[in-house]
């Protein structure tokens, strides 16, 4: 039976999503984009990957005492991929806004997959989750983005080096290597989905310009609900 | 030792050698209130007099999980996919830190409950039956899987009598009666938890029954006494020692 993931969803909203190693720019892109739409007037909705209550405190026991496997990891991240996507993503669809994801299913695709699950099985895990109207990639090499995040703070953080893959003791080189595995499942996936690849090496503004172009040709479609219309305030981002 | 299938249903475990397993996975299915725990508790006893190691492994709390299940059970949050990837990472914890090592290391392994189990569950909750399956590909085939097969008609006596019912209800956190999720309450397929029990286990058993076929299962008549389930099912826990065995032997020789 076809799974969500592999048709364009049915709801009157849009949802656009970022994705991009740390430090490749992609949160800081998402935030000019939602200005903009709400200076138009549109209902945004944001969400990010973080994790939720559901399986937070398991997540972070886990991590601490040194539990989790490949395979568990992905499980309980898709576990509250699942519960935000019911919570967080579905209804703001339903309700006809838009819904800008720093983060979604392909972030799971590239980083789990590193770690050391089969590409196709994490895919499937996935396969309920709603299909993006507009997937962007920031693409940035490794030195950039390590320079950019060393740049807001002294040190990198362990798992966003990968440490416990034991691939180097030095953090700075696991991150390289960690990061540089996740860079090269990112470029295949974007090819796969037809995410939007935006070189991430570019100003501020031009990328802003780029994306604000390609949200624009996929807003041409888009009608708000007059259910949205006519209560506006009750939806508030 | 040569394992005589592919030793996983799907995509596998990339990372985990399978060609050192030395012990035999023989798993006990059935619906709830079936009677499968009174059958592995003795059926362990019978192996060790007979010299086998033996390792039990139920369904849900493992290390990993801990209460994890439970409470999100408890406030009633979870839909169709959560409930299916908690269930799902619930057992490859203790696929990968316990029934793994326990091959290994040259154990019987008698499984309370398998994959099927929540293939059953999900599937009644709506969950796609491919999905399901691919996302516990990870998992180990079986050398053994013995269905405690049970009509609605002979389970209910077994489910709705005084000792059962009322230690339910009294002692809190047993696995079986009428429980809230075991009567599919969270499905609104009756009025009452009776209604809904019935209903549920009703789906419950077509969806085993469905899987029968396709997973090799070895039927067990569960409506028969204990005793005489516990001949059928040690007789076919014989033959595959058996195999074992002579497996060991070839490879000595």
């Amino acid at each position: 039976m076809p799974q969500p993931f592999d048709h364009p969803h049915p709801y009157p909203g849009r949802l656009i999503i970022v994705e991009g190693i740390d430090g490749s720019g992609k949160s800081t892109q998402l935030q000019l984009l939602q200005k903009w739409l709400l200076n138009q007037k549109y209902r945004v909705f944001f969400t990010e990957w973080n994790s939720s209550a559901l399986v937070n405190e398991t997540i972070k026991r886990g991590k601490k005492k040194n539990l989790l496997t490949p395979t568990t990891f992905s499980l309980l991240h898709a576990t509250d991929f699942a519960d935000r996507l019911a919570h967080l993503i579905i209804p703001p669809l339903k309700a006809g806004m838009i819904v800008c994801a720093d983060r979604y299913v392909f972030t799971a695709f590239a980083r789990d997959v590193v770690r050391g699950v089969h590409p196709a099985w994490v895919r499937n895990l996935y396969s309920f989750a709603v299909r993006p109207n507009l997937g962007l990639y920031f693409k940035v090499p490794i030195e950039v983005s390590l320079k950019r995040i060393l740049n807001g703070r002294i040190a990198l953080k362990f798992h966003e080096a990968g440490m416990d893959l034991g691939l180097s003791e030095d953090p700075k080189e696991s991150y390289r290597l960690f990061q540089s595995q996740i860079l090269e499942a990112y470029d295949g996936i974007a090819s796969e989905y037809g995410l939007q690849v935006i070189e991430a090496t570019q100003t501020i503004q031009k990328q802003q310009t780029l994306l604000r172009d390609m949200v624009k040709e996929m807003l041409k479609d888009y009608k708000p609900t007059p259910f949205l219309q006519k209560k506006e305030n009750v939806y508030v981002a | 030792m040569s394992r005589k299938h592919a030793p996983f249903y799907g995509s596998g475990l990339p990372y985990v050698d399978v060609n050192e397993f030395t012990g035999k996975l023989i798993v006990i299915e059935g619906t709830d209130g079936v009677g499968r725990s009174t059958q592995i508790e003795e059926l362990k006893r019978w192996l060790e007099v007979k010299g086998y190691g033996v390792v039990t492994t139920g369904w849900t709390r493992s290390p990993l999980m801990g209460k994890a299940i439970e409470e999100a059970k408890s406030g009633h949050t979870l839909n169709t996919n959560t409930f299916s990837l908690l269930y799902a990472a619930d057992f490859a914890d203790r696929l990968e830190h316990e029934i793994i090592p326990s091959l290994r290391a040259g154990f019987v392994v008698l499984a309370d409950r398998y994959i099927f189990t929540a293939f059953a569950r999900s599937v009644v909750r709506g969950a796609d039956r491919q999905w399901i399956r691919k996302v516990f590909g990870f998992s180990l085939e079986p050398d053994a899987v013995f269905y405690m097969r049970i009509g609605i008609e002979d389970l209910i006596p077994r489910v709705i009598n005084s000792t059962t019912l009322q230690r339910r209800y009294w002692e809190e956190e047993q696995g079986e009666g009428l429980d809230y999720w075991e009567s599919g309450m969270d499905l609104r397929l009756g009025d009452d938890f009776y209604d809904s029990f019935v209903e549920y286990q009703k789906s419950m058993l077509r969806e085993f029954d469905k899987m029968t076929n396709e997973f090799h299962f070895q039927i067990i008549d569960a409506s028969h006494s204990f005793d005489e389930v516990n001949k059928a099912l040690k007789q076919g826990i014989l033959a595959v020692l058996q195999d074992h065995d002579a497996d060991e032997k070839t490879r000595r020789d």
